[in-house]
């Protein structure tokens, strides 16, 4: 396999952009292209969940590649769930280490304001076993409901430490100029005090409001070059060294441990061997915390933690940007936003401004490796990224 | 016969008991004082309000022109038995709201005027109005409309409010839903939360001047929009751009 590289990075604000979803896919891929010193690619991936169902806009890949004026490039959209930014990385990745592609653009984008939240909520519930739980009226936040109860039951979980996860997450977007939530929350005002069950009320119990990722509009692309083109751009050597995605079974209750994300670890053990590193190694993460328990239950996943030690960890502080394993750093998907399509392409893009030393305010020191964890449907599909700078 | 014009023109209002102040801890932690202004109070909130007017999103500028208008009523002696309540944080002017009483048993609901985003003030302060009404003035129901997609979640949503669809609203007539005494003992410590007394020191540091907002509410940055206008209305024309660097890499 060929070595592939990340050249070029854009991204707009999350939150609400009052633009078609064709103009939020090419503005980041605009920027990156930019970024990256090209006039054009081999190829497009534009990565989107909900752009048929509620853009009424499918196709996306080829709108985008003719905004773009990129003819006669190759081009899909890829659907892959809340992973689809990372399925659409890894494509690209493949089409550039398979030697049949020399330059491609992925990017992210989801314009989910076109629907009120219950209709947004509904959209990405369409995830879900259609049999075995979407007909019951399942939504996702219900599933991580029921997942973060029993994670509580057998791993000493508290709300305590959920809401940490999101003081955290909430502090570091403060930093995040692209971030969508620019709200800080502290533990008094969303656990402590007795006005905080009205500021923080239960959504999906024992989850309230502020476990929750918001619902957000938003865009974001990579370019990938080979060696050779990214030699000649002249830009940081930042190299994907490892992918690895894996599946387990789409209705949750299927699980033998419905709070075994196994999809999740075996994913990233991919991403580790192919890189040649241990979880040990990685300096910063991005990790999908569309639920704060998510960022406990996959920093053990992956192995950062040991499992059901995660909670701990994040009491001694070591995922904050000063501790031993920062993860977050953007905000995460619970402060800096999750447009589900873009969600994947804009944890690389913050992995690769934290390798670049161009993370401003919430620079993690002097990092060398990053990873990115991407989880599709309730944990049924995962993507996990290795993403190395070379001196 | 000389006839002072002015002495018409206002009409008079009912001795009304006042709003006790009381504070509630936000999200962030930090903590809230809701408090009721007088008359003499209001051209030191109308500049803020002002400056909403023209902020097209999330509806503002139908809200703040229309609580202009009202605070100016209020001010010159053109409305009935008006109140104004507002919230403060460290000093800082962060939510007005409005109401009339329409009759001993009805209120009537104007408006709800967040000056900082987030952190639920707007809907703290409608619950602190909606407590003026049913707990300080002992009226039976509230007569509410809402104006924005985010107003109609928090009061008919949150409160699951009945519909009075016959009684126009006196916000534009639009069909009024109605907060009972019922719906609000439903709501109490969940919806409606704060405490009293109010801590001597937060209550002076309110009281000695409504410092303006620090963070009002503003356009968010349009990265989009500064990408059409810089190039053109596809983008492309960044890719054309000969001064761009260009590396071929065929």
């Amino acid at each position: 396999m060929r070595e592939v590289y990340i050249v070029g990075i854009g991204i707009t604000s999350f939150g609400r952009l009052e633009y078609p979803l064709v103009e939020i896919a090419s503005y980041p891929s605009v920027v990156a292209l930019q970024d990256a010193g090209l006039d054009t690619v081999d190829h497009l991936f534009v990565a989107n969940m909900g752009g048929g169902r509620i853009n009424h806009q499918t196709a996306l890949s080829s709108a985008v590649l003719d905004h773009l004026s990129l003819w006669p490039a190759g081009s899909e959209t890829i659907e892959n769930g809340p992973a689809s930014g990372s399925s659409a990385v890894k494509l690209g990745f493949q089409a550039i280490a398979s030697g049949m592609c020399e330059t491609v653009l992925v990017a992210g984008a989801e314009r989910m304001s076109e629907v009120n939240q219950l209709d947004a909520t509904d959209f990405v519930a369409t995830l879900t076993h259609p049999m075995a739980e979407q007909i019951y009226g399942i939504t996702l936040p219900a599933l991580a409901g029921m997942f973060t109860r029993l994670y509580m039951e057998k791993y000493g979980v508290t709300r305590r430490h959920l809401a940490m996860v999101a003081v955290k997450n909430h502090g570091n977007a403060m930093d995040n100029f692209f971030a969508h939530v620019h709200t800080r929350v502290t533990l008094e005002g969303i656990l402590d005090d007795r006005d905080a069950e009205t500021n923080n009320p239960v959504i999906a119990d024992p989850l309230h409001f502020f476990d929750m990722c918001p619902v957000s509009d938003g865009g974001a692309a990579v370019v990938l070059a080979s060696k050779e083109v990214a030699k000649k751009l002249g830009k940081p050597m930042i190299r994907i060294a490892g992918v690895g995605q894996a599946t387990d079974t789409h209705a949750v209750h299927e699980r033998p441990d419905p709070t075994e994300l196994t999809a999740v670890r075996l994913a990233a053990k991919r991403a580790f061997e192919m890189a040649k590193i241990e979880p040990k190694d990685v300096n910063v993460a991005e990790l999908h915390d569309a639920f704060t328990i998510l960022e406990i239950a996959e920093s053990e996943e992956v192995g950062f933690f040991k499992k059901g030690e995660g909670h701990l960890a994040l009491e001694r502080g070591e995922t904050q940007i000063t501790g031993k394993i920062p993860i977050n750093p953007s905000g995460g998907l619970k402060a800096k936003g999750h447009p589900v399509g873009a969600t994947g392409v804009a944890q690389v893009h913050e992995i690769v401004l934290q390798l670049r030393g161009q993370a401003e305010k919430r620079q993690v020191k002097d990092p060398k490796i990053g990873f990115t964890c991407n989880f599709g449907g309730f944990g049924n599909n995962v993507v996990c990224t290795v993403i190395k700078k070379e001196e | 016969m000389s006839v002072d014009l002015e002495k018409l023109l206002r009409p008079v209002d009912t001795p009304l008991p006042p709003y006790p102040p009381k504070v509630i801890t936000l999200a962030d932690g930090s903590k809230m004082v809701v408090r009721q202004i007088g008359r003499d109070d209001i051209p030191d909130l109308l500049p803020h309000v002002e400056a909403l007017i023209h902020h097209e999103r999330d509806y503002y500028d139908i809200v703040s022109v229309r609580v202009y208008a009202e605070l100016l009523a209020y001010y010159r002696y053109r409305v009935v038995d008006e109140y104004v309540l507002i919230g403060q944080i460290n000093g800082e002017l962060s939510a007005i709201v409005n109401g009339r009483i329409y009759s001993p048993e009805i209120g009537m609901s104007y408006h709800t005027l967040g000056l900082k985003r987030g952190l639920r003030i707007g809907a703290h302060c409608f619950a602190a109005k909606m407590e003026y009404h049913i707990d300080v003035l002992k009226q039976e129901e509230v007569l509410i409309v809402a104006e924005s997609p985010i107003g109609f979640r928090r009061w008919m949503i949150e409160y699951n409010l009945e519909k009075k669809f016959e009684i126009p609203h006196e916000l534009g007539g639009s069909p009024s839903y109605s907060l009972t005494r019922e719906i609000f003992n439903r709501a109490r410590g969940s919806l409606i939360v704060g405490s009293r007394p109010v801590p001597q020191d937060l209550l002076d540091e309110a009281m000695e001047k409504i410092l303006p907002p620090s963070d009002p509410p503003k356009a968010p940055p349009d990265f989009l929009a500064a990408t059409r206008a810089k190039y053109d209305s596809t983008g492309t024309s960044i890719i054309a751009d000969p001064k761009r660097k260009k590396v071929s890499h065929a």
